[in-house]
């Protein structure tokens, strides 16, 4: 999972962290062409969770643990199962669907184009003489992400940390008060007081006494 | 002999070593969940005054121990049916994507002071992650089989495991907030030696949340709903036959066991020996630690995933989402800052902040 750091990178390691990235990305590239062309909804929402899984192997594979494990725990774990849970649910009209593909394609070629042509432009700015960096070095052994990250939020970053959970709050709220609705006729159990009853409350016992024969 | 077998050992590249230990933990893990089921079906019966599966024997050995065997050679040589309006593809897919969460969480447990397959700086949340993607298995088998009783399985499971795991990431928050640190190693060192040190009675109500949420993730009764044999027939798997069935039933042993482990790394001290630091005991065996101690505690969850299913009735399934959402996360966000009091005070075993 570490980046192997000890004393000059090994020559083996670097060609095998290549092929993995390129493996992944590829696994990548399909995935996503898989979420926009898919016939079937659900296996769209499967290929972003698959689109999710490997771009969080490619950030493992430039030291980014903590924040790879977390894509897949947000992402996959919860987001893409309540996203499935929707999908499955609700039965989709593909033809009103697909309705819009050919007429809306120009937006999607454009974006496409402007993000091919940033990508080319942070590749070939070598050329040119700008150093944009050559990804991070290295990490001492010992180095954790995780601390670092924690240390990084909880002080130097604590107030727009706190903010932003705030901000989280607020919208799990708003949508809670959003989507409640009190119908007439509701019908709920109260468990404390299932379980506060007594025998006395419910059951009466009645002393009859018996009839003389005449 | 050995000498040089412990040399050879010791000569070979780190994969290569990391690939023999996970061959051994999975076939040892897949060997184990083929006893649990036995086992099951063994304390089933004394509960029930039975005798259990006692028919087939290895070896004229104890009755019923070639039980697991006979079962997994009926499945294998059953036949595979895919319903016609199935989707083929993502009908295949399901055990597989089931079981191989179960599996691959082991790489990071601390089997013994010596021995963890890898070492992850954010152990915790790979585990945490790959339990929640888990219930994919569930969904898409409950989806894929295109049954209304798999369907409602399916619908039944993801809401149960998402509320769930909620309860489940607080109870953790309690763990690493006492060890530290994410690292599952680090958090077994982190405990304090002795019975009385460990994270179970600093964190009690953190203790007993985690191990309901986690029979709640692993669908076991009473929280079986997914299932609901009186219900649903058989829930999400109602329409497998033969390997695809015998896979679910690999995946929910497998989680048992997995969810037995977690909660004695983050809880009981891993492979940390209960009378550890203490006069006289504690320089015997009893104190000693191995992964003896830690299968020791891995049976005895084991023990009471089995005694709550043939004990409790199943919940109903508004009364799950309360127990998830009304009484587990508020105990979980209590105690968290409870202990945040106890530990800025230095009120117990916590490890200093810095």
């Amino acid at each position: 999972m570490r980046r192997i750091a000890d004393g000059g990178r090994d020559g083996r390691i670097d060609m095998l962290v290549e092929i993995l990235f390129y493996a992944f990305a590829t696994v990548l590239v399909a995935s996503a062409l898989g979420v926009i062309v898919a016939r079937n909804p659900v296996h769209s929402a499967l290929g972003l969770v698959v689109c999710f899984i490997t771009s969080a192997a490619i950030w493992l594979l430039i030291g980014a643990e903590f924040l790879a494990i977390v894509l897949v725990l947000v992402y996959v774990g919860a987001v893409m199962v309540l996203f499935l849970f929707v999908v499955m649910m609700l039965d989709i009209n593909l033809e009103e669907l697909r309705r819009g593909f050919t007429r809306f394609a120009w937006l999607g070629w454009l974006t496409a184009g402007v993000i091919v042509l940033e990508i080319v432009g942070v590749v070939i700015s070598h050329a040119f003489g700008v150093d944009v960096g050559r990804g991070p070095l290295p990490e001492p052994p010992g180095y954790s992400n995780t601390t670092e990250l924690g240390r990084v939020l909880y002080t130097q970053f604590a107030y727009p940390f706190e903010l932003a959970a705030v901000l989280l709050l607020v919208a799990i709220v708003a949508a809670i008060a959003l989507t409640m609705r009190r119908r007439p006729g509701y019908k709920a159990q109260d468990v404390s007081r299932q379980v506060a009853v007594r025998a006395r409350d419910r059951v009466r016992l009645v002393q009859v006494e018996p009839e003389k024969r005449a | 002999m050995l000498n040089t077998l412990a040399s050879d050992w010791l000569a070979l590249p780190a994969p290569a070593r990391s690939t023999v230990w996970i061959l051994i933990v999975t076939v040892g893990l897949i060997l184990c969940v083929a006893y649990l089921t036995l086992w099951e079906r063994k304390v089933a019966g004394w509960m029930q005054l039975r005798r259990g599966p006692n028919r087939v024997r290895i070896f004229g050995l104890l009755p019923g121990l070639g039980q697991p065997f006979a079962d997994v050679l009926k499945l294998l040589t059953k036949e595979v049916i895919i319903p016609s309006s199935a989707n083929a593809l993502l009908f295949r897919l399901a055990p597989a994507l089931a079981l191989i969460p179960a599996l691959a969480a082991w790489a990071v447990i601390p089997l013994s002071p010596s021995l963890t397959i890898a070492h992850i700086d954010a152990g915790l949340l790979y585990v945490l992650s790959l339990t929640s993607a888990g219930v994919y298995g569930i969904i898409l088998a409950g989806w894929a089989a295109n049954s209304k009783y798999a369907f409602l399985g399916a619908m039944r499971s993801a809401a149960q495991i998402v509320a769930y795991e909620i309860a489940m990431g607080f109870a953790l928050v309690g763990v690493l907030m006492a060890a530290g640190s994410l690292d599952l190693g680090t958090i077994v060192t982190a405990q304090r030696p002795g019975i009385l040190g460990w994270n179970w009675f600093w964190l009690f109500p953190l203790f007993v949340v985690y191990f309901i949420a986690g029979v709640a993730e692993t669908n076991r009764a009473p929280f079986d709903v997914a299932e609901g044999e009186s219900e649903i027939v058989a829930g999400f798997h109602v329409e497998y036959s033969g390997i695809g069935f015998a896979l679910f039933f690999l995946a929910e042993y497998a989680n048992m066991i997995l969810i037995s482990a977690l909660t004695a790394v983050f809880f009981l001290g891993g492979w940390q020996g209960p009378f550890a630091g203490y006069p006289l005991l504690g320089a015997t065996w009893l104190g000693a630690p191995s992964f003896g101690w830690l299968a020791v505690k891995i049976f005895v969850f084991l023990f009471l995933l089995l005694w709550f299913r043939w004990t409790f009735p199943r919940y109903r399934y508004d009364q799950i989402m309360r127990l998830g959402w009304k009484m587990l996360i508020p105990v979980t966000l209590v105690w968290i800052a409870v202990e945040g009091v106890l530990a800025y005070y230095h009120v117990g075993p916590w490890r200093p902040p810095g």
